[in-house]
C-alpha cells in the first residue's frame, strides 16, 4: 500500500523544453517518412527504380533533339538512325502554333494586347498594386479588341459610351427606387448600342480616323484564340455565375426557377453541342445576312456553359456559410446587396477558390474543343503542319509543345490560387 | 452561477421612463403550422432592463428575433421606436439601425479585422465618414476593454473577448435598444463575468434592454422585469425579487426549482 498524501501543489510553473534529439531535422524526415517499416521502404525503393528507368529511357530523346532542320527527313537524316526529338518543327512553326494565321507583319498586336492583359490583371489580382490601374483594367477589353481585330478605334470607344449612358441613367433614376433605375440603366445602353452607336461612330471615324488594318476571325488562331475565348469566358462567367448562384437561392419563384431552369439545362448538354449550336443552328434562327461573327458565338456558348457550373460552386460556398452571418448583417441594417457585397460573397468566393479555379483551368483547356467546329485552335494547327509534306507524320513534338504551354497557363493558376488562399486565411492567422 | 452585483451597481442612471420603446401587441407567429408564439403583449418603455426566461424551446429566442424582423410574425403588430413591423423593407432597414443585437454564437465576420467588423454598419449603412467611424469604434473598443485587439482578426481572440467585440460592434451604430440571444451560453465559465461586466455598464447608462438568458444572478442584479416563457406563451411577468422569492405559476417554481438547484 502506497502511502502518500493524495494533496500536490506545484511549486512553479514548468518551463518549455527542447524536444529530444532525433525528432526533428533530416534525419527524423528520412526515418517517418521513406524508411519506416519494409513496406515504405520497399515503395522507396521501387520508386527511385522507376524513377530513374523513365528518365534513362527519355533524356536521349530530349538530349538529342535536333533543332535546325527544314523537314522531317532532313530531322532523320541528321539523327542518322539514333532515337532523337525533331523539335525543329517547333523553331519553323512556331508563329503559326501561337497565332494561326494571323498576318504575320500584325504579330505585334496580340503581342502588345496579351503583353496590356498582364498589365491589366495585376490590380485585380494583387492588392499592393495602386488601385488607379483598376481604371486600365476595365478600357482593357475595349482596347484589346481593337488591338487584335483591327477596325476603327471609335467602335469599342461607342460600346464603352453605352456603359456610360446607363450608368448615368441609373444615377438620375436612383430615386425611382433600385429596380425601375437598373432597368431604365439597361434600357438606355440598349437604346444606345442599337440605335445611336453606328451612326456616332461613323461621325468619329470620318472626323478622326483612327484605325488598324482589319483582322477577321477566320485568321485567327491557335493560343491567340485558345487566349481570347478562355479569358473572356473565365472573366464574364464568375460575374454572371455568382448572378445566377444568387438566383437560385432567390426567395422570388420566377428568378429562382429561371436560374434552376438556366443551370440544369446548361450543366445537361454537353459542351461540344452548345459549340456546334453556335457554329450552325444559330445560322438558321437569325435573320439572313446578319452577320454575327464565329469566335463571338463561341465565346457566347463557352460562357454560358462555364456560368451554369461556376454557379454551382459559388452556390456551395454560399450554403457554407452558416445562417448566422446573414442574420448579424441584417441585425446590423445591412440590406440585401450590401450584406453580399461585403459580408456574404468575400466569404463565399473565399470557400470557393478551389472549385472556381477548377472551373477555370476546365474553361480554358475547354478551348480546344473549338477544333470540332471548324476554328483553328492549337489542335486543329497541329493537324495541319502535319499536313505538310514537311512535317507529316511528326506527333509527339507539337503535342509537348502545345500541352507545355497548356501547362503553363493551368499551373499558373493553380498556384495562384494557392496563393490568394493563404493571403485570404483569417481564421488562425 | 451565483453572481452578487447588487453591492457594485451604480443606479443613479437607471431610470425607465414612460415613453413607450416596443409595444407588441396580440402577436402571433407560427413555424409552418407550427404555433411558435401565442398572444404575446408587451410594452417596453425607455431605459428598461428586461430579462427573458424559459426552458428551451420555449419561444423566447423567437420573441427578440421577432423585434428586428430576423423572424416574421403573423398576427397582431410590432412597434419598434415608433416605427411598425410590416412587410415594408424601409421600415426594416431602419428599425434594425436602431435596434442592435449580440447572438449566441457571436456572429462576427471572420474575414474582416476587429475594427473594420466594427465600422463596416456605420459606413455602409448610417453612412459616416471612414474616420469618424473608426474613433466611433475605437471609442466602445476600449469601453469593453480590448481596443489592443483592434486590427487582429475574430479566430484569433477567445470567446469571451468575441462577444465583447459584437456588444461593441453593435453600439457603433448607437442604437436605441439592445437585444441579448443568450449571450453568455456559448462561453466558457471564466468568461462569462467579463461580457456581464460589458452588459452592466451598459444598463449602468440607461440603455433599453431585452435580455434572452439563464444567467439568474444577473437577471436579479439588472433587470426591472423578469418575463417568463413557455410553450410560446408568457407565463409570468414580475419584478425580479418577486420572481425568484415568490413565483406566483406553478410552471414558474418548477422552472426555477430546476435551474436553481445546484
Amino acid at each position: 500500500m502506497i502511502d502518500r498524501n493524495p494533496a500536490f501543489v506545484r511549486g512553479e510553473m514548468l518551463p518549455a523544453r527542447e524536444p529530444p534529439a532525433g525528432e526533428t531535422g533530416l534525419l527524423k524526415l528520412l526515418r517517418e517518412s521513406f524508411f519506416k517499416d519494409w513496406l515504405s521502404a520497399l515503395l522507396t525503393v521501387t520508386s527511385l527504380i522507376v524513377l530513374i528507368w523513365i528518365v534513362r529511357s527519355v533524356s536521349p530523346w530530349l538530349i538529342d533533339s535536333v533543332w535546325n532542320a527544314n523537314s522531317l527527313s532532313e530531322c532523320r537524316q541528321i539523327l542518322g538512325g539514333a532515337e532523337g526529338a525533331c523539335f525543329a518543327v517547333i523553331r519553323d512553326r512556331w508563329t503559326q502554333l501561337l497565332f494561326g494565321f494571323y498576318p504575320p507583319t500584325q504579330y505585334w498586336r496580340p503581342v502588345l494586347a496579351f503583353a496590356l492583359m498582364l498589365l491589366a490583371m495585376a490590380p485585380i489580382l494583387f492588392p499592393p498594386v495602386p488601385r488607379r490601374l483598376l481604371w486600365f483594367s476595365a478600357a482593357f477589353p475595349g482596347l484589346a479588341y481593337w488591338l487584335i481585330w483591327g477596325g476603327t478605334l471609335w467602335l469599342p470607344v461607342s460600346a464603352y459610351a453605352g456603359l456610360a449612358v446607363g450608368a448615368i441613367v441609373l444615377r438620375l433614376a436612383t430615386r425611382l427606387g433600385s429596380g425601375v433605375a437598373i432597368g431604365l440603366a439597361l434600357a438606355g445602353a440598349l437604346v444606345w448600342w442599337f440605335f445611336a452607336s453606328g451612326a456616332v461612330t461613323t461621325a468619329l471615324g470620318q472626323l478622326l480616323p483612327l484605325s488598324l488594318a482589319p483582322v477577321t476571325s477566320r485568321e485567327m488562331g491557335g493560343f491567340l484564340l485558345s487566349i481570347v475565348i478562355g479569358v473572356t469566358g473565365i472573366s464574364l462567367s464568375l460575374p454572371l455565375g455568382i448572378v445566377l448562384a444568387l438566383g437560385r437561392r432567390s426567395k422570388m419563384p420566377l428568378v429562382k426557377t429561371l436560374s434552376v431552369v438556366f443551370i440544369e439545362f446548361i450543366r445537361g448538354v454537353p459542351l461540344i453541342t452548345l459549340l456546334f449550336t453556335a457554329s450552325l443552328l444559330l445560322n438558321y434562327f437569325l435573320p439572313p445576312g446578319t452577320t454575327f461573327d464565329l469566335i463571338l458565338r463561341v465565346i457566347i456558348m463557352v460562357t454560358l456553359f462555364a456560368t451554369a457550373y461556376m454557379a454551382e460552386v459559388i452556390r456551395g460556398g454560399l450554403a457554407a456559410l452558416p445562417r448566422g452571418q446573414y442574420e448579424a448583417a441584417e441585425a446590423l441594417g445591412l440590406d440585401y446587396w450590401k450584406a453580399q457585397r461585403l459580408v456574404i460573397m468575400p466569404q463565399a468566393l473565399k470557400i470557393s477558390i478551389p472549385g472556381i479555379v477548377n472551373s477555370f483551368i476546365g474553361l480554358f483547356k475547354d478551348t480546344t474543343l473549338v477544333v470540332f467546329i471548324g476554328l483553328l485552335d492549337p489542335i486543329a494547327l497541329s493537324n495541319s503542319i502535319r499536313a505538310t509534306t514537311d512535317w507529316q507524320g511528326i506527333y509527339w513534338e507539337l503535342f509537348i509543345f502545345i500541352g507545355g504551354l497548356f501547362f503553363i497557363f493551368c499551373f499558373s493558376m493553380s498556384r495562384y490560387s494557392m496563393h490568394l488562399e493563404r493571403r485570404l486565411k483569417t481564421e488562425h492567422r | 452561477m451565483e453572481l452578487n452585483y447588487e453591492t457594485e451597481i451604480d443606479r443613479s442612471r437607471m431610470r425607465v421612463s414612460d415613453e413607450v420603446a416596443i409595444r407588441i401587441a396580440d402577436m402571433n407567429k407560427w413555424y409552418g403550422t407550427y404555433h411558435a408564439l401565442r398572444d404575446i403583449n408587451l410594452t417596453v418603455r425607455r431605459g428598461e432592463r428586461i430579462v427573458i426566461a424559459g426552458p428551451s424551446g420555449s419561444g423566447k429566442s423567437t420573441l427578440i428575433r421577432c423585434i428586428n424582423r430576423l423572424e416574421e410574425h403573423q398576427g397582431g403588430r410590432i412597434v419598434v421606436d415608433g416605427i411598425e413591423l410590416s412587410s415594408d423593407l424601409k421600415n426594416i432597414d431602419k428599425v434594425r439601425s436602431e435596434v442592435g443585437m449580440v447572438f449566441q454564437h457571436f456572429n462576427l465576420f471572420p474575414h474582416l479585422t476587429i475594427l473594420e467588423n466594427c465600422t463596416l454598419a456605420p459606413i455602409w449603412v448610417r453612412q459616416i465618414a471612414r474616420n469618424e467611424a473608426i474613433e466611433t469604434a475605437m471609442h466602445f473598443l476600449e469601453k469593453v476593454r480590448i481596443p489592443e485587439q483592434a486590427h487582429k482578426y475574430p479566430g484569433q481572440l477567445s470567446g469571451g473577448q468575441q462577444q465583447r467585440v459584437a456588444i461593441a460592434r453593435s453600439l457603433c451604430m448607437k442604437p436605441k435598444i439592445m437585444l441579448f440571444d443568450e449571450p453568455t451560453s456559448a462561453l466558457d465559465p471564466e468568461m462569462i463575468k467579463e461580457v456581464l461586466d460589458t452588459m452592466i455598464e451598459l444598463a449602468e447608462e440607461g440603455m433599453t434592454m431585452l435580455c434572452v438568458t439563464h444567467e439568474m444572478g444577473f437577471a436579479q442584479a439588472v433587470a426591472n422585469r423578469v418575463i417568463f416563457m413557455d410553450q410560446g406563451q408568457i407565463v409570468e411577468e414580475n419584478d425580479p425579487h418577486d420572481f425568484f422569492n415568490n413565483p406566483q405559476s406553478e410552471r414558474t417554481r418548477l422552472f426555477l426549482s430546476q435551474i436553481l438547484r445546484h
